[in-house]
């Protein structure tokens, strides 16, 4: 393991990751003193470009789009996690049950996921949200978390599947350990990089989709969220009429934050499979070879 | 003197697949494991001898005859006696790198066999013992409780197997080609740590392998299979020096000699040969026939 | 060596380039191969000796830097052929079998479009002059023709390495390198391949790199040997002399630990520990 957060310490997509989204989340976690307005009062004229007072100008309705952003972030980021942490948990719990358990366990829960894995997605989420009407960034979470487990699972099944073949798991089992503690202590420390890899491709896809779902108007609009922002910004045609920190500010925001998110996971992919590393281990093979200290 | 069988196979058999296309992976097996002795079963791919294995794991059920622990038939035992059948025998798999999870340490590797094995110790007596363990298989524990499988050669990450068959309290250990993906210079290490627990212990060792050398290294008694049976059993001199089935002498013939090159005819293999005793091997050869005091073989009826 | 050699290490050195530190595989090896003679190269995991013969079909890929050294086949530096060159070189003067030779053919391909693939490709052979050239090479280690048409996951794992054995003599190479080629096999197909592989290479007259870990085996097979450590390669000789006369002190270390099966049952130690 040490070995591990060594090499992805080394990585430089993960720092750069890593680092952005460190940012957004100090910045998240710092609002209050950033700014000193609140996010859902008129403070301004409407439709300011960014100024001294407002960095990042202000709405149609007169709110400040920096104080919106910054209190924006924690939505979009509790409800990635969040949701992100359900649908790995889930997913995850699910996978290696259905891999190690194997008979009818695995028949049913298989049967299951592959039903949820067939329904197409956002159809359901958009039936769901506009079903429940005006929903909540914790609903959305919520529906995002019992919706999105199922690629999840298929492939932690796989992944335990192989892992299940390997010698030390049949020793655990002649030792007599029961199943739960096999499971856990044998399974799971192995499948980790998958479910790293799943946790953080899950937060990219709740962040994506929760702004997707309240800028085609299914959020409450009583959210300070960027996919919000995004919504009134497209309501109060602020493009057109040239306000464009209205809406480009959180377009960026969710930029940064997907970005961020992907190289980490182009980063964790790295680690757990050596054979897709690139970059600086033949950077040095490059410059011995264009000095003509060997050849191949 | 040799105690009483340990564990003892009698006319044992089993088949897989259905009746129209029924494999017969073990037919008529009998033979015993006695402590402080090691019995060599010897046979290529496919000869059933992982079967065998299996069967003596209680991984399989044999389809008849029966599998005797302490002159008691394990169809007939409780759950205790099965619970302690289970402690009793242990197995050593081939594949060093697969048979230690890679995620732990080689201390929590030997703890909780040991946490099951013995389960009275408690606190520093438990580190003692886990340290005592990897001493007799001639590791030094400071250099390798806290490390990974991964950082440890070959032959260290048998010996941690052992020594975790050890942790359990086994009185029988199963060693299914435990040396052959090892390097050759680091075999008899591994090979001579089984002798001396053997020796010490009283340990009983089914040593599975195709290398019949190594066979004749370690094992007292030889089992040589052939599709399913056992084609020819006992001492493991007499049956080397005095082979009877015409398996056992292909078998012998072809193990590398580098005494005889291929050039010379008498090292030369006629494949036509080799097919004829293989067909014959292949049928149910159920007369069996005895050599000489503890030497057996089968022959065609 | 009387005759020009047919292949010819010279001062191989071979590095591994990591992020920070290199690993020498091959350090300075050096050797020659005779026409129709069988070279063994033996040696212990890591020692080099798969390295070496990869170098030899330039099979190597970054971060493997081959640092000094040439490798002439037949005069000529293998390591300073261009792609067409190279590609003529592959198959037709040098052939490769590797251990997991079972792995490496085609599964979705039937074992004439194997054969099929090659001669077209090197010889412009049509599908019939193939399947001819194919039932030929089969016979040559006892594979009934008929069998052509099979997949490969049809034979067992002894056939399905002669069947690469018989891809290899397609092309008449004049060397065939040999990864551990039976290191998986039960020991009788092993004989019998090896066996047959050792009748070939007196009719058809190529000659063999032989790597291996089993000494015994490398005896009976080879007619000159190379002991590999390390990179290093620590002695060479003839069969004999190695059997007999072992020089260097790994050398009689690895005799050392190879049970035998005749004489007196004695335990053997490692020579030092």
């Amino acid at each position: 393991m040490g070995a591990v957060l060594k090499s992805f310490a080394h990585n430089r997509k993960a720092l750069t990751g890593l680092v952005i989204v460190a940012i957004i989340v100090a910045l998240a976690i710092a609002a209050p003193w950033l700014t000193e307005y609140d996010p859902t009062r008129r403070v301004g004229r409407p439709h300011q470009p960014p100024s001294w007072d407002h960095w990042l100008g202000t709405t149609r309705i007169g709110q400040d789009v920096f104080a919106r952003l910054l209190y924006g972030a924690r939505t979009s980021l509790a409800v990635g996690f969040g949701a992100g942490l359900l649908i790995t948990v889930v997913g995850t719990i699910f996978g290696i049950l259905a891999g190690y358990k194997g008979g009818r366990t695995d028949e049913v829960i298989s049967f299951f996921t592959n039903m949820v894995l067939v329904v197409p997605n956002l159809p359901l989420l958009l039936v769901l949200a506009a079903f429940i009407g005006q929903a909540s960034p914790w609903v959305i979470a919520l529906i995002l978390g019992a919706t999105s487990w199922a690629w999840g699972a298929r492939v932690t099944r796989a992944e335990t599947l192989s892992v299940k073949q390997k010698d030390f798991v049949k020793s655990a089992e002649m030792l007599g350990e029961p199943s739960w503690r096999i499971m856990l202590f044998e399974i799971f420390p192995n499948v980790i990089s998958i479910v790293g890899i799943n946790f953080v491709g899950s937060v990219i896809f709740a962040v994506i989709t929760e702004a997707t779902l309240e800028f085609l108007g299914l959020g409450d609009p009583k959210t300070v969220s960027w996919g919000m922002m995004l919504f009134n910004a497209q309501n109060a045609s602020a493009l057109q009429v040239g306000a464009w920190w209205d809406i480009l500010s959180p377009c960026f925001a969710l930029i940064a934050l997907g970005a961020g998110l992907s190289l980490l996971n182009f980063a964790v992919d790295e680690v757990a499979n050596p054979r897709l590393r690139t970059g600086n281990t033949l950077s040095r093979w490059s410059l011995l070879m264009r000095r003509g200290e060997g050849r191949l | 003197m040799i105690q009483e069988p340990i564990i003892a196979l009698e006319q044992v058999s089993k088949s897989f697949g259905h009746s129209g296309k029924a494999v017969r992976a073990a037919h008529d097996i009998t033979f015993a494991l006695h402590p402080g002795r090691t019995v060599a079963l010897v046979g290529e791919s496919g000869s059933g001898k992982t079967t065998c294995a299996r069967l003596v794991m209680r991984e399989y059920r044999p389809d008849s005859g029966r599998i005797l622990f302490r002159g008691k038939d394990l169809n007939a035992t409780g759950a205790v006696g099965l619970k302690e059948y289970r402690r009793a025998v242990q197995m050593i798999f081939q594949d060093p790198f697969a048979s230690l999870n890679p995620a732990h340490t080689v201390d929590f590797i030997i703890r909780r066999p040991l946490a099951l094995g013995q389960p009275d110790l408690k606190g520093g007596a438990v580190d003692e013992t886990i340290a005592d363990l990897l001493r007799r298989v001639e590791l030094d524990p400071g250099a390798v409780t806290r490390k990974h499988p991964h950082e440890l050669s070959g032959g260290q990450r048998q010996r941690i197997n052992i020594a975790r068959t050890l942790a359990m309290g086994a009185q029988v250990i199963v060693a299914d080609e435990p040396t052959s993906m090892l390097d050759v210079s680091v075999r008899l290490g591994v090979l001579n740590l089984l002798n001396d627990m053997k020796r010490d212990l009283g340990v009983a060792l089914l040593y599975i392998t195709h290398d019949l050398a190594t066979a004749r290294y370690v094992a007292e008694d030889i089992l040589v299979m052939y599709a399913g049976q056992i084609v020819e059993w006992g001492d493991v001199h007499r049956v080397l020096t005095n082979p009877q089935h015409p398996y056992t002498r292909l078998l012998l013939s072809a193990v590398p000699n580098p005494e005889i090159r291929f050039d010379n005819p008498d090292a030369r293999l006629d494949p036509h040969a080799v097919e004829a005793i293989r067909r014959e091997a292949r049928h149910l050869q159920d007369r069996i026939v005895e050599v000489g005091p503890n030497h057996f073989t089968r022959r065609a009826a | 060596m009387t005759a020009d050699p047919l292949l010819s290490v010279q001062n191989l050195t071979i590095d591994y380039i990591g992020a920070e530190a290199d690993f020498r595989a091959v350090d300075d090896v050096s050797f020659d191969i005779a026409p129709g003679e069988v070279f063994g190269l033996a040696g212990e995991s890591g020692c080099g000796k798969s390295t070496i013969a990869y170098a030899i079909n330039r099979l190597h890929k970054p971060p493997a830097l081959i640092r000094r050294g040439r490798i002439l086949f037949e005069g000529q530096d293998v390591l300073d052929l261009d792609d067409r060159a190279l590609r003529e070189f592959r198959w037709s003067k040098v052939a490769m079998v590797f251990q997991s030779a079972m792995n490496s053919l085609n599964p979705v391909l039937r074992v004439e479009a194997q054969f099929h693939d090659l001669l077209k490709r090197h010889r412009g052979y049509s599908k019939e002059q193939s399947r001819e050239r194919a039932a030929e090479m089969l016979r040559l280690v006892d594979i009934p023709p008929e069998r052509l048409r099979d997949y490969p996951h049809q034979f067992s794992g002894g056939m399905r390495q002669r069947i690469v054995i018989a891809i290899c003599m397609a092309l008449d190479p004049k060397l065939v390198v040999m990864d551990e080629p039976t290191t998986a096999l039960d020991v009788v197909v092993q004989r019998e391949i090896l066996q047959r592989i050792d009748e070939l290479r007196r009719s058809r007259g190529f000659s063999v790199l032989f790597i291996t870990h089993d000494l015994g085996l490398m005896v009976q097979f080879c007619d000159r040997i190379g002991i590999m450590l390390r990179g290093n390669l620590v002695e060479q000789g003839t069969s004999e002399q190695i059997y007999h006369r072992p020089q260097h002190e790994y050398t009689k270390q690895l005799w050392a630990s190879f049970p035998s099966l005749h004489g007196h049952p004695v335990r053997l130690e490692r020579a030092s520990g």
